[in-house]
């Protein structure tokens, strides 16, 4: 495996950056959009770029400065960090479609601080997806919490207001208050923080210091969504659907269980995590936040709350699948970043369009609405399937590894959790598309004839309901890249 | 020219002060200009030393030709020429950024102010460069005197809280005065290096002991390390805009440099941690001064008095850092000596961009500034992130060291008092953020195009407060660089 | 018993010198005049330079002034001369007390201008009424 020295990966991270003026100073709003799409398309075409080098089992490395002795600001492209960057990176060409739709549809205020910040944070994500050590992850992590609070609170009012403070307390909080202690001391032990494949921390710790250590990465990414510091995530949904679309099904919270990924096998490595057995501690914590957020989110009216505790569900699933610490189980949450991303992010595209067109925002309000938006209504099936993991999409095939993960662990409770946990997503989703559908006549709140959203609101979702189907059939590159991800863990 | 160097740098903004104080009689208009040729000039001379100094090492250099210790050496090494370079850049910075602040409160008195101005960077660079116990002393009394006068110009109750600092201030410059005199009672020179000779055999004296408690007390109250904080609050908040930006990234942080200086050279780092064993206690009250700074700060209503007490909580990052006793430790105190001018200098001209324009700093008066300031906002963002410690900001890299140097030295409540400021300060600035970014659209969901009128500074305030901003992350992403050739040879030098 | 009156009256110098220091201190607290803090403080500042010139003073040494003899010599005998160098450095602290006097009564004059009063105590509660 060679290591290739490219000036790439910094670029990829400062397209979106280098664009921010172009945006401010764009006098017509089409000029605007233009330059969000072109970055968008720049970064994607980077990162595809670099993707046959990786699948041939390379890595490109790229450091910007030594800041600290043993620590430099650097960039690492692997196999897992370009799974994380193809799916961020092409879910923002459709996001920006989505966002022109949605924006224009409301006659929202502040498009330019909106679209600025926007392209701050997918720079910040792709920087997160291309750290080689720790610090840059952190760097990347706080960039991508900053530059999402104007996202959050773009309304502005006092629901915003109240929103944006429990986002910064959560996100700012955990991670100045957990994770930067924890990488001190993780500095403090070996003097340097670079992720390696059996992580850096084997040997310079005991199982006591292990383990807290590991208590306070887990909770300290509060992005990732794990109880009990969670609360963000429905406070976020105040945000206009596209935020919540690709920030909180895509960016923001895969950045979130993407560094506890890193931490898990960078940091830690699988065999200081066997050795010591806390795998299951691990598991433990993300199997209680999957039940209780499919419990929460069967209680739910309004729909983006049920995604966003759907979401705080399925993210769980992605740790639990790393934390079984097999290699079956680890492909398959590597798996699932790619496969829940296309799907929750169609969901919310829909929950978006369906607000765009009717003004509806919860699930009692949209009987009998699939007759009247049958194209975004489909999608929605198509999304839900996807995340109840149901072929044919590509979610089956992350459910499908993590399960026969769990069989190649021995850990029969993670099986029921999932399996349980299947079912509840059933529980939550298929009752909206039923009911979208087949409405008895009598309560059908919606006339027959067809009135979807404008084009711009409808074509993603429909996009990214394909790609879900089509993953299910050629899961490349996702799949290959998640294989050679868990072999380069397990030793290469 | 060359060798002459540090006198320059001390002697040429000297000399333009009183040009300039003189020229304000006769036409007022010069006298900006002038004082603007002399901090430059000085500032010049200070990066032309430091690039001496990394080329041929340790400077000593003898005022009139006097040999030392009979004549007054000025010293300069790693660690001075640094922070020399430092002061006079940010006040030539300031002077620029400040001036239209000048002009707007203290009209007539422009003359004596530029001139006081000069006096002060005097002062300062004096206290930098010497290497004499004594001298040290003077300069510092020229620095306190001409702060006194510049806080004393401003209105209201800048008077009174002047001659506060004046009380509390001459106390503790005689205190280090005692201190001196003891240590010339028992070594019977001045000179910074001859008594660092000939104080290893003194060591069981009680009268070195008490030298150095009233050094380390007089330092400790011109630097308003806890609880001798009082009279920072009151003297930097009701100084005159210029004043109060130029007096408040320095002075304490040239006060902490004396102290450093005073552990490092004079007493040695042997007395200090292991015939005093002063390094535990200080540190927990270095602690103690950081969390009552950040919890202080909480309670502030007024956006620059608030910035007053976060300088007493960074003032206990670096005594902490310094009083660690390690590596990692004084390479942060150190590092955020250079770090905190430069954040508090950003904070303070974003304070006084604000005031230029709203006449006003209480916090509730700040609303909805994002929208009518946006370059003056997005700059107190950048020094924000800076306080708070998020990287690629140069305050993240000296609370890595601080967090690491007191990791390994187990003091884990200095850690912890770390995190607790980090935390605090979160708290503090995304208040003061959310106050100026919610600002009419309280209560209803806004659509269309914003209404708000951009009223920004003139560029004259905003483009020295961006070079500021833009320093912080520069600075930085260069801490390798810095830590590696300017301050570990220092360490290296002096046993750590 | 002894030891104590030799640590008293021998040290003399250094008891006038505290004695002073507190002085100095307990009018620059106590005291509720502006003028008189002033002068406490003037006081404080004058205790140091008292002691610093009492450390140069010897047994049997005149004053730092070279003597001529009758025969037009000098003599140049460091043993014959109190030590110098602290009666210096005591001017420059001198001036430096005059000048903090100076700036200080600059002050209070402004204060006075505006508050009509010198007593802390009123202009506080004039200040705190604003």
């Amino acid at each position: 495996m060679e290591t290739i020295l490219s000036i790439k990966p910094l670029i990829a991270v400062l397209v979106s950056i280098c664009v921010v003026p172009l945006l401010v100073l764009s006098k017509k709003a089409n000029v605007r959009e233009g330059w969000t799409f072109a970055a968008a398309i720049v970064k994607l075409l980077l990162v595809l770029s670099m993707l046959p080098v990786i699948l041939k089992g390379n890595q490109i490395v790229y450091t910007l400065a030594e800041v600290v002795p043993g620590v430099a600001i650097r960039f690492r492209v692997d196999a897992l960090g370009m799974l994380f960057a193809c799916v961020a990176a092409s879910l923002w060409i459709i996001t920006s479609a989505y966002s022109i739709g949605y924006m224009r549809g409301l006659d929202e205020h502040s498009q330019t601080r909106y679209y600025v910040f926007f392209a701050l944070a997918l720079s910040a994500t792709i920087g997160v997806a291309f750290s080689a050590n720790l610090l840059t992850l952190y760097l990347f992590y706080e960039m991508l919490s900053l530059a999402t609070y104007p996202l959050v609170t773009h309304h502005q009012d006092k629901e915003a207001r109240t929103s944006g403070r429990k986002y910064l307390t959560y996100i700012l909080g955990t991670s100045i208050g957990l994770v930067l202690p924890a990488m001190m001391v993780c500095y403090h032990l070996t003097g340097t923080l670079e992720f390696a494949s059996q992580g850096f921390l084997a040997g310079a710790c005991n199982r006591g210091l292990a383990a807290v250590l590991l208590v306070f990465f887990i909770f300290g990414f509060a992005k990732a969504g794990i109880m009990p510091f969670h609360g963000w995530l429905p406070a976020a949904m105040v945000a206009p659907t596209p935020v919540s679309a690709l920030l909180h099904a895509v960016a923001v919270v895969k950045v979130g269980v993407f560094s506890i990924v890193r931490i898990i096998t960078g940091v830690f490595g699988t065999e200081l995590l066997s050795e010591f057995n806390l795998g299951v501690v691990i598991c433990t914590i993300a199997s209680v936040t999957i039940i209780v957020a499919s419990l929460i989110a069967l209680s739910q009216d309004n729909l983006k709350r049920m995604l966003a505790f759907s979401t705080i569900g399925q993210l769980s699933y992605i740790i639990l699948g790393v934390g079984l610490l097999s290699p079956k189980g680890i492909t398959g949450g590597m798996l699932h970043i790619a496969m829940h991303a296309f799907g929750k992010i169609t969901l919310f595209f829909c929950a978006g369009a369906i607000f765009v067109a009717t003004g509806k925002r919860n699930i009692s309000e949209m009987v009998g609405i699939g007759r009247r938006m049958p194209w975004t209504m489909g999608a929605f099936f198509v999304g839900s399937l996807s995340i109840i993991g149901l072929p044919p999409t590509g979610g089956f095939l992350s459910k499908w590894y993590l399960v026969l993960g769990t069989l190649e662990a021995n850990q029969m409770t993670f099986l029921f959790v999932l399996l349980s946990s299947s079912l509840l997503n059933a529980a939550y989703f298929m009752p909206v598309v039923y009911r979208a559908f087949f409405p008895p006549p009598e309560k059908a709140m919606f006339e027959n004839k067809i009135q979807e959203a404008p084009l711009f609101c409808v074509g993603p979702p429909v996009i990214t309901a394909f790609i879900s189907v089509a993953l299910f059939f050629y899961p490349e590159p996702f799949f290959r890249l998640a294989s050679m991800a868990v072999r380069f863990i397990g030793g290469n | 020219m060359m060798e002459h160097y540090p006198a320059f740098i001390v002697i040429v903004p000297f000399l333009f002060a009183f040009v300039v104080s003189g020229v304000a009689w006769i036409k007022k208009e010069l006298c900006f200009p002038l004082t603007l040729v002399g901090l430059g000039l000085s500032a010049w001379f200070s990066v032309c030393l430091l690039r001496q100094v990394a080329t041929t090492g340790v400077l000593k250099y003898r005022m009139g030709g006097w040999e030392t210790p009979w004549g007054i050496g000025y010293h300069v090494d790693y660690l001075n020429g640094l922070v020399v370079t430092v002061v006079t850049v940010l006040a030539f910075i300031n002077l620029i950024a400040t001036r239209k602040n000048v002009t707007e409160e203290t009209p007539e008195k422009e003359g004596a102010f530029y001139s006081l101005y000069l006096l002060f960077i005097v002062g300062l660079t004096g206290i930098l460069l010497t290497g004499d116990l004594f001298n040290l002393y003077v300069l510092l009394e020229v620095a306190s005197l001409t702060s006194y006068a510049l806080i004393g110009m401003g209105s209201g109750r800048a008077p009174m809280s002047a001659l506060n600092y004046l009380f509390v201030g001459t106390v503790g410059g005689c205190f280090y005065l005692l201190g001196v005199g003891y240590l010339y009672i028992m070594t019977g020179s001045l000179n910074m290096a001859d008594v660092a000779t000939l104080l290893p055999k003194l060591y069981n004296s009680n009268a070195i002991v008490m030298a150095f408690i009233f050094c380390m007390v007089g330092a400790s109250i011109k630097m308003a390390f806890f609880p001798l904080h009082m009279w920072l609050p009151n003297a930097y908040g009701f100084a005159p805009t210029a004043a109060g930006s130029l007096i408040a990234p320095l002075m304490t942080k040239v006060m902490v440099y004396v102290l450093i200086r005073l552990i490092l050279t004079v007493f040695s780092v042997d007395f200090a941690f292991v015939v005093m064993k002063m390094g535990d206690p200080m540190v927990w009250m270095s602690s103690l001064a950081i969390v009552a700074g950040a919890v202080f700060a909480l309670s502030q209503k007024n956006l620059k008095r608030m910035f007053c007490y976060i300088i007493v909580s960074e003032i206990g990052y670096m005594m902490g850092g310094a009083w660690l006793g390690n590596n990692a430790g004084m390479t942060g105190a150190i590092l955020h000596i250079l770090n905190d001018a430069i954040m508090t200098l950003c904070l303070f001209l974003c304070a006084g961009s604000i005031y230029y324009r709203t006449h006003g700093l209480e916090l509730d008066r700040l609303k909805g500034l994002f929208l009518k300031m946006p370059v003056t906002m997005a700059c107190f963002v950048a020094s924000a992130l800076s306080i708070i410690g998020v990287p690629p900001t140069c305050g993240f890299f000296s609370k890595w060291y601080l967090i690491s140097g007191g990791l390994q030295a187990g003091q884990y409540g200095f850690v912890a008092a770390l995190l607790f400021s980090s935390l605090v300060n979160v708290v503090l600035f995304f208040r003061v953020i959310e106050i100026s970014y919610y600002g009419d659209f309280e209560t209803h969901h806004g659509h269309g195009s914003s209404p708000a009128v951009v009223m920004e500074s003139p560029a004259s305030m905003l483009v020295p407060l961006l070079i500021v901003s833009i320093g912080l992350v520069v600075v930085g992403l260069y801490t390798g660089s810095i830590v590696n050739h300017l301050i570990a040879p220092i360490l290296m030098q002096h046993g750590f | 018993m002894s030891d104590l009156i030799v640590a008293v009256l021998g040290k003399y110098n250094y008891w006038l010198c505290i004695v002073l220091m507190m002085i100095g201190l307990y009018a620059m607290i106590a005291k509720k005049n502006l003028i008189k803090k002033l002068v406490g403080m003037n006081i404080f500042q004058t205790s140091i330079i008292l002691f610093y010139v009492s450390i140069g003073c010897k047994k049997g040494a005149t004053i730092p002034i070279l003597e001529h003899r009758a025969d037009h010599s000098v003599l140049v005998d460091a043993a014959h001369y109190i030590n110098p160098l602290p009666h210096v450095l005591m001017l420059t602290a001198i001036v430096v007390s005059v000048s903090t006097f100076g700036v200080a009564l600059a002050l209070a004059i402004k204060i006075y201008r505006k508050h009509k009063t010198l007593e802390e105590d009123e202009i506080l509660m004039q200040l705190r009424s604003e």
